[in-house]
């Protein structure tokens, strides 16, 4: 791979890449994001692979067969789009591969049976689809098309080009200047002005001079998100030049890669985009030929989810346990090896580029005013069209869950949004339509569309927060004291402990809804445990267990009956609280198979084969093993 | 280039020997890629997990000596981050994954199934050292929950049934 000395270099060889490409050449895409592999993507890139390489077809050209990051579409994987044809087949077997090969590659015709259909209409192309048309991809603009592990494919898709633009066009305080003016605010949760953290780290450098570093958090932890692993995985490089014009404006020379270690691929993506980058002359000494040195450094998270707080990721890569510390100094101040250091996340990394592109006019533009932009989500749960979203900040929670999710199957509507993660909050259906009334920010969006905005500052007015993306859809089979519960014994073992009123204060609710759960306490509990998180908030030393008690306090907040449930009448009325639920076979719907009884690890099941079979509730544990294997959903619970 | 390649056109065999290959397989080999910093303590302790699936009390002690970090240091490095285990795991490493997702959609059930399936309770290694079970919170593939990792595979919508059949396989 040659390096590419200056900024026409990078021209000249984007040109030579792209005359190089054949519009007529068949390529094959398949998705080998997250949730399609975990539904055998691999096996089915394969089938193509080894159906191309038996010369089975006999296309004028040999198609591509790539491999890419995240088409988004996560509930109809494995997805395989094919160009120039504009085809996109879901829910691909490995065993379809041969038809899709002998149809579609050989005769240019489609495989009508693999096509996306809904309420009776087939759709050819992604575009077309519903959850696809309502979005705006920027950010995930590339990802699902290119293959990550190659940097030409990215080039060709106008990588590094804001890079040589920042090069040699601007200076770094217009680089600064843009990001302030874009209003880009911080991916990860928190929602703070990127452009004033840069700012700050900036002037801090100018008056205290040596060397300053930025970091790409990419420890994402909040259970239910999986956006930045998409960006790492399927489009690294956008990650990279985002962290090397941010290193440009901020005069640094060293950065970090901060990527949890339960993303192997995400690691891998990365060490060979790199090693690509550094190949092509992208990064290291004199990059472009600016003068301009800077390089990165992978750094792989050891599990802990507190790694996700700055100064806990400082800590990490200082080489000590990532125990938080009190801020100020803030990193911008006091950072790595106590110099001034930018952490961003992922995510907001990747905006940098297309800012330094299309201009801060531009980027206003998209989003609502004070949460400019656009965001990713993954939306997931109990919702028809799992997977992850791109759209403008702004978007009513309605037009999210209903519209681009298609809704809750088998209910009118959902019971509740769970968005934020651990330091989220749950947000009832029926806030979905009053909310508008005690609302305080700009109307001309918010009353227009008489619903939630999805953005920073109206999400914090639920009691939750926007957080990373992570929005996680609830029905009516799902309990909060449940969720608040999960949330906080996630949150228990994951509390560093240095601080007490996190390491204490999380066991000490945790008790309360443990006895809630199991049908104890009393209607004053309730307060007792709304009042010890608030101690919570008040007194903990960082951002985990300030907003540890969110999701009980919301859903104390919002869902008080379903407590009070619990409390006085001893029920769940979600059916999941095992100590207050019991199993009934129902015998109009039993076929007898018996699967009950030969799958029950108490043996408490009995019956004859083909009559009906009945739960000893003695014995019962209410494990739900004969739920999950009853094929005809005959166990019900009562 | 090639790995990739591999690892997208199956041959994960043949990915993983490489892999091996570029990891190194003793001590020294592993910390001689390490300066002699305390910064590098967390990397050394990855690959030394990574290749020997536990860290020994011998090996933290002479991890200890290379960086420059007393052993109490090592030691609440070593114990607060979970990724790092004091104790031998098993051939097999069973992960499933309790993201809120997959807690919803039974996550908890899966895991209890598997305790009851393997003998052993979460955190624990089977006798015969085949399988070792975890719990892990969110691997990050929701949309497909509940989700069960087999080593390096994801198991999306997992049940029971096909996570019993999974582990005959193995």
């Amino acid at each position: 791979m040659k390096k590419i000395k200056n900024t026409a270099g990078l021209q000249t060889l984007r040109q030579t890449l792209l005359e190089a490409q054949d519009p007529e050449m068949p390529v094959v895409r398949v998705c080998l994001g997250p949730g399609c592999l975990a539904l055998g993507a691999e096996k089915v890139a394969r089938a193509f692979k080894s159906a191309v390489r038996n010369k089975k077809i006999k296309a004028r050209v040999q198609p591509l067969i790539k491999g890419t990051g995240c088409h988004g579409f996560c509930s109809q994987g494995t997805l395989v789009s094919l160009s120039p044809a504009n085809l996109f087949y879901v829910r691909v077997k490995p065993e379809d591969v041969a038809e899709i090969v002998a149809t579609s590659l050989e005769q240019g015709r489609t495989v009508e049976r693999l096509l996306y259909s809904d309420n009776g209409a087939r759709y050819r192309s992604a575009a077309e689809i519903p959850f696809y048309r309502a979005q705006q991809k920027i950010i995930l603009k590339n990802v699902g098309i290119i293959d990550p592990l190659d940097i030409n494919d990215a080039l060709m898709a106008g990588g590094y080009q804001s890079l040589a633009k920042v090069l040699t066009e601007m200076s770094p305080e217009e680089v600064l200047k843009t990001v302030e003016v874009s209003g880009l605010r911080g991916r990860g949760g928190g929602g703070f002005p990127t452009g004033y953290k840069w700012r700050r780290a900036a002037d801090n450098a100018r008056e205290n001079p040596g060397p300053v570093y930025v970091i790409a958090n990419g420890e994402e932890g909040d259970p239910g998100a999986f956006m930045d692993r998409s960006i790492m995985e399927g489009d690294p490089h956008k990650v990279i030049e985002g962290m090397i014009i941010g290193a440009y404006a901020l005069g640094a020379n060293q950065g970090y890669l901060f990527v949890r270690h339960e993303y192997p691929l995400a690691i891998h993506h990365f060490s060979i985009a790199l090693r690509q980058a550094r190949n092509r002359g992208l990064l290291g000494k004199n990059i472009l030929g600016s003068g301009f040195d800077f390089d990165l450094q992978i750094n792989r998270g050891a599990g802990a989810y507190v790694c996700g707080e700055e100064t806990a990721i400082i800590a990490s890569l200082e080489g000590r346990a990532g125990e938080p510390r009190t801020r100020p100094p803030y990193p911008a101040q006091e950072g790595l090896w106590g110099r001034p250091t930018v952490i961003n996340n992922v995510e907001t990394w990747a905006n940098v580029p297309h800012i330094m592109e299309k201009g801060a006019d531009w980027y206003t533009g998209l989003g609502v005013p004070h949460s400019t932009g656009t965001k990713i989500f993954s939306l997931v749960g109990k919702v028809k069209n799992t997977g992850l979203v791109e759209v403008p900040m702004g978007i009513s929670l309605g037009a999210l869950v209903e519209g681009i999710g298609g809704g809750v199957p088998g209910q009118t509507h959902f019971k509740a949004v769970q968005t934020g993660g651990p330091s989220g909050g749950i947000i009832p259906y029926e806030l979905k339509e009053i909310f508008t009334d005690y609302h305080y920010h700009p109307e001309e969006f918010i009353a227009a569309k008489k619903e939630i905005s999805v953005d920073f500052d109206s999400m914090a007015q639920t009691g939750s927060i926007m957080g990373g993306g992570g929005m996680i859809v609830m029905d009516d089979h799902d309990c909060v004291v449940d969720v608040a519960r999960y949330f906080l014994r996630f949150l228990e073992e994951e509390s560093c402990g240095k601080c007490l009123p996190c390491r204490l204060g999380l066991k000490g609710m945790l008790e309360f809804l443990n006895r809630f759960a199991r049908g104890q306490g009393s209607p004053e509990d309730i307060d007792a445990l709304e009042s010890l998180g608030q101690a919570l908030v008040d007194g903990s030393l960082c951002g985990l267990g300030r907003a540890a008690p969110n999701p009980v306090l919301t859903s104390i907040r919002f869902f008080r009956d379903e407590y009070l449930a619990h409390i006085v009448d001893h029920k769940c009325p979600a059916g999941v609280c095992r100590d207050l639920i019991s199993y009934q076979i129902d015998p109009e719907t039993c076929n007898g198979c018996g699967l009950c009884a030969q799958e029950c690890p108490e043996a408490c099941i009995t019956g004859k084969k083909k009559k009906l079979f009945t739960i000893g509730q003695e014995a019962c544990i209410r494990c739900g093993v004969c739920q999950d294997v009853c094929p005809v959903q005959a166990v019900q619970v009562a | 280039m090639a790995l990739s390649l591999l690892l997208i056109y199956g041959e994960k065999s043949k990915m993983r020997e490489i892999l091996m290959k570029t990891r190194p397989q003793d001590l020294d080999s592993i910390l001689e890629n390490y300066p002699r910093r305390p910064q590098h303590l967390i990397g050394v302790l990855q690959d030394v997990q990574a290749a020997f699936n536990y860290i020994s009390p011998e090996h933290l002690a002479r991890i200890c000596d290379h960086v420059g970090v007393p052993v109490t240091q090592a030691w609440s490095v070593a114990t607060f981050y979970k990724s790092f285990s004091l104790e031998p795991r098993g051939e097999h490493s069973i992960k499933v994954c309790l993201g809120t997702t997959c807690h919803l959609k039974g996550g908890e059930r899966l895991a209890e199934a598997c305790e009851r399936d393997l003998g052993i309770e979460r955190g624990q290694t089977t006798a015969d050292q085949r399988f070792s079970l975890d719990t892990v919170k969110c691997v990050g593939a929701c949309a497909e929950a509940p989700v069960v990792m087999v080593d390096e595979d994801y198991l999306g919508r997992a049940s029971i049934s096909s996570l019993k059949k999974e582990f005959k396989r193995r």
